[in-house]
């Protein structure tokens, strides 16, 4: 009985949101407030219902309720309950409910806390975003709906989990990238129903940014999150692999990145207008197209689901529906967006103007990359595969400009900048970081690898024109030190974001060119020596838990003879679920991770064993943690909080 | 604004619409290929290189020779994997009915795999054990049931995902395997 109140709540949501997508846009047309003020309400109660229908399937798990075919096929009663819970967007079905859900969140969330917005312009925005709920939440009804019984042959248990996707890491990772990406489709309704009415002012701009900017952080997190789960967790000592899936979160990541700064300059200067609502379409379109892609089966990948064409030709229409629809509908009224104010080719529009062109190359690399082995297939041309060298090849070529621009920009003004001043700035800072970027293998490596020297050089140049950037700005009318307390958020987010990258680029230049990777066979008493660290393997013991029996690896790690530190590895064999789990011991450090995976007992007492040797590599996931830390300075800057506050006393 | 610069401006703006439209056209047609039938670029070529111990022996080594000889189905499988489980007791019954079967336990553990034979019983003539996925990295194993179809040349002819069960084997892989020789 109680899912079938789910079932029922999810079906009122959608009639819900059919009303939000034309009664409210209706009484923007015809000017009746009424009509308009419903938006508010039912974008709520919309969002209420579709929490209950998703409760109510996770209670279903909570009870082991296996006459859900869902529910049986995704859990089981011996699961632990975190799992449980987590094990509701596990599937197919229910991380749909939950990308809807999200939807609902967004949509209550412009509907409570947009108060400076004329009532018209939310009204249209709400009814844009009703519209893509409308799309998603029959989808989940007609195709894949996570309330269907398995009644009358009722299983006594649920199905076994791969014990892989039993981790903390993946009950956060899949809530806070569908964050991401159905937070840009606050960006998209905002761009259409701009574009409906040809009112494209800053203000517009104004309103959509701080909602990107969530978006974006949530999405940086969720990648980081990602990434990071794959490192400790699947014992590949790797930390991304250019998946589909992995592809699909990158490329709306690529736009929205474009999207905020085009946003600024939109906002500040009132230009690259069309440009900002083209991307803004495009960002939120690339999430649909991710959604596509993971969900349909049509890219093959570690992650994918299995494959339904009839699943995968309803997103596919509804792809076609809204970003075909939006596309047209930004060639046909786009004439009506005008771009006031001039610029110099040496200014920060036109930097801005830079970073955005390398941004969308590097999306459009990963779109063709992504999409190319399906469209050669397609032409008969035979199968190909686009491997990691392809990306990692072009990635590095386009991140040479990129991150010199990078550097340049924030130094120069709005409108024009005199670029003689700055010629002399700039080349100490080059000279400075070229030094420090050949130096930095010195130090950890015996060897000086030329891309790793510019991956360097480009990490350091970023860092070094931040400081003098906001040296500049500082002192510019104060003292340092009160001038480093006059500086605003949203600037100290861009300086926060500038060098998360910059710690990014640093930490991926060094763990690709001088990762170290072993597989040995040692037997307790062996000694194995690389990049400066003598490992000892002292001992193996078992080492039972209350649910599992294991062993249990103890290494020494020792460096010029001195002791470092002690790393145990473990193999456990659980019980109940019958799963064999590594335990990887990772030592982790600032400059570098030492991590041993413990692998299979070999005949005469060796084992196999496995060491990495990863120097830099959590400043990727510390890079990008700075980027998110970033983006919430940008939106908690009291701009937003003032204009707000101004419009409302209107 | 002359109307020739606005059309311009419109073609221009049409772009992004057009070029999603190609891409939605190569969506569709991908999405009507059969899903199960997934390309492995190993189709058409020997099984490569590999050096596994035996599931049961561990003494035992294995190379590529043992996969040749006789047209054969190599199954992979691991006890994490619940499909697996459904599709143990029809490849029980294909054993019983002649064809020749090899196994290949993957990302899994020696003594529970043992364990799991013995309670299911074993339809694998030869059993290789691959811990760490490496044979299976090499031959583009997306997952756990997999199941090549091996000719008596040691050529890779065709490679199914997910379980193998009577719908499918008599639909079209029992076909698959008469024709291997």
């Amino acid at each position: 009985m109680i899912p079938e109140i789910g079932h029922f709540s999810l079906i009122v949501a959608t009639g819900l949101s059919f009303l939000l997508a034309i009664y409210p846009l209706i009484g923007a047309k015809i000017n009746h407030a009424g009509m308009m003020n419903s938006a508010k309400p039912l974008a709520i109660v919309q969002f209420m219902f579709m929490m209950i229908s998703f409760s109510i399937l996770a209670y279903s798990f909570a009870t082991d309720d296996f006459s859900i075919a869902y529910v049986a096929s995704n859990s089981n009663s011996l699961l632990p309950i975190q799992y449980k819970i987590s094990a509701v967007w596990g599937g197919h079905e229910g991380s749909l409910l939950l990308w809807a859900l999200t939807l609902g969140g967004w949509t209550a969330a412009v509907a409570v806390f947009s108060r400076g917005i004329p009532v018209d312009a939310l009204a249209r925005v709400l009814a844009v975003m009703g519209m893509i709920a409308i799309g998603f939440n029959l989808f989940i009804l007609l195709t894949s709906n996570p309330f269907d019984r398995t009644l009358p042959f009722l299983p006594l248990d649920g199905n076994d989990l791969n014990p892989l996707l039993q981790d903390v890491g993946l009950i956060f990772h899949p809530p806070m990238l569908y964050m991401g990406y159905v937070g840009f489709s606050v960006a998209f309704a905002f761009a259409i129903a701009a574009l409906m009415t040809g009112r494209l002012d800053s203000t517009w701009a104004r309103w959509s940014r701080p909602w990107t900017l969530v978006a974006w952080v949530f999405l940086t997190g969720g990648i980081v999150l990602g990434s990071w789960w794959a490192y400790y967790e699947l014992g590949w000592g790797g930390w991304w692999f250019w998946d589909p899936v992995e592809n699909s979160s990158f490329m709306p990541w690529l736009a929205g990145t474009a999207l905020i700064h085009s946003l600024a300059v939109s906002e500040k200067r009132g230009v690259f207008k069309s440009w900002t609502v083209l991307l803004s379409i495009s960002a939120f379109s690339l999430s649909l197209l991710g959604t596509f892609l993971v969900r349909s089966g049509v890219l093959v990948s570690v992650h994918a689901f299995a494959s339904d064409p009839s699943r995968g030709l309803f997103i596919l229409a509804f792809l076609v529906t809204v970003v075909g629809g939006s596309l047209l509908l930004y060639a046909f009224k786009g004439a009506s967006i005008k771009s006031r104010g001039k610029y110099g080719l040496f200014s920060r529009e036109s930097m801005l103007l830079v970073n955005n062109v390398l941004l969308i190359a590097a999306l459009l690399v990963v779109l063709i990359g992504t999409l190319l082995p399906l469209v050669h297939k397609e032409l008969g041309l035979g199968s190909i595969s686009i491997g990691v060298p392809f990306f990692n090849n072009i990635f590095f070529y386009m991140v040479i400009p990129f991150a010199i621009a990078l550097g340049v920009a924030p130094l120069m003004r709005w409108k024009n900048q005199d670029i003689k001043p700055l010629v002399s700035q700039l080349t100490i800072a080059a000279i400075a970081s070229i030094a420090i970027g050949i130096l930095m293998p010195a130090i950890f490596a015996d060897k000086i690898k030329w891309v790793a020297v510019t991956g360097f050089t480009l990490g350091v140049w970023v860092i070094v024109t931040s400081c003098m950037e906001v040296y500049m700005r500082a002192t510019h009318r104060h003292t340092l030190l009160k001038g480093l307390t006059k500086l605003g958020r949203s600037h100290w987010a861009m300086v926060l974001g500038h060098i998360g990258l910059a710690m990014v680029l640093i930490g991926i230049s060094a763990t690709q060119n001088y990762k170290i990777e072993k597989d040995l066979r040692m037997v307790p008493g062996d000694e194995v020596v690389f990049a400066d660290y003598l490992f000892k393997l002292d001992g193996i013991a078992d080492a039972d838990g209350a649910n599992y029996e294991g062993y249990e690896a103890v290494f020494t790690i020792s460096k010029n003879g001195k002791f470092e530190t002690e790393m145990r590895a473990e193999k456990r064999n659980y019980f109940v679920q019958r799963s064999m789990m590594t335990e990887a011991a990772i030592d982790w450090g600032v400059t570098r991770d030492l991590y041993i995976a413990l692998g299979e007992q070999l005949e005469d007492n060796s084992w196999a064993v496995r060491i990495y040797y990863e120097p830099f590599i959590r400043f990727i996931w510390w890079g990008g943690l700075v980027m998110s830390i970033g983006g919430l300075f940008a939106v908690s800057d009291r701009r937003y909080r003032f204009v707000n506050k101004k419009i409302a006393a209107k | 604004m002359t109307e020739n610069k606005t059309g311009k401006q419109l073609l221009t703006r049409l772009i992004p619409f057009v070029i999603f439209i190609g891409v939605s056209v190569f969506l569709y047609i991908g999405l009507f290929k059969d899903a199960s039938v997934l390309e492995s670029t190993f189709i058409g070529r020997p099984v490569p290189e590999f050096a596994l111990n035996d599931l049961v022996d561990p003494s035992l080594a294995h190379d590529k020779s043992v996969l040749k000889g006789k047209p054969m189905l190599l199954n992979v499988w691991a006890t994490w994997c619940p499909t697996c489980y459904a599709e143990h007791k029809y490849l029980n019954q294909l054993a019983a009915e002649g064809v020749y079967i090899a196994g290949m336990n993957y990302k899994d553990d020696r003594v529970k795999a043992l364990n799991w034979l013995a309670e299911l019983d074993n339809p694998y003539k030869i059993s290789l054990f691959d811990p760490d996925g490496m044979l299976g990295l090499d031959l583009g194993v997306y997952g756990a049931p997999e199941t090549f179809f091996i000719d008596s040349q040691g050529i890779i002819q065709y490679k199914h995902v997910g379980d193998i069960n009577t719908r499918n084997w008599n639909g079209k892989l029992k076909a698959v395997y008469e024709q291997l020789k």
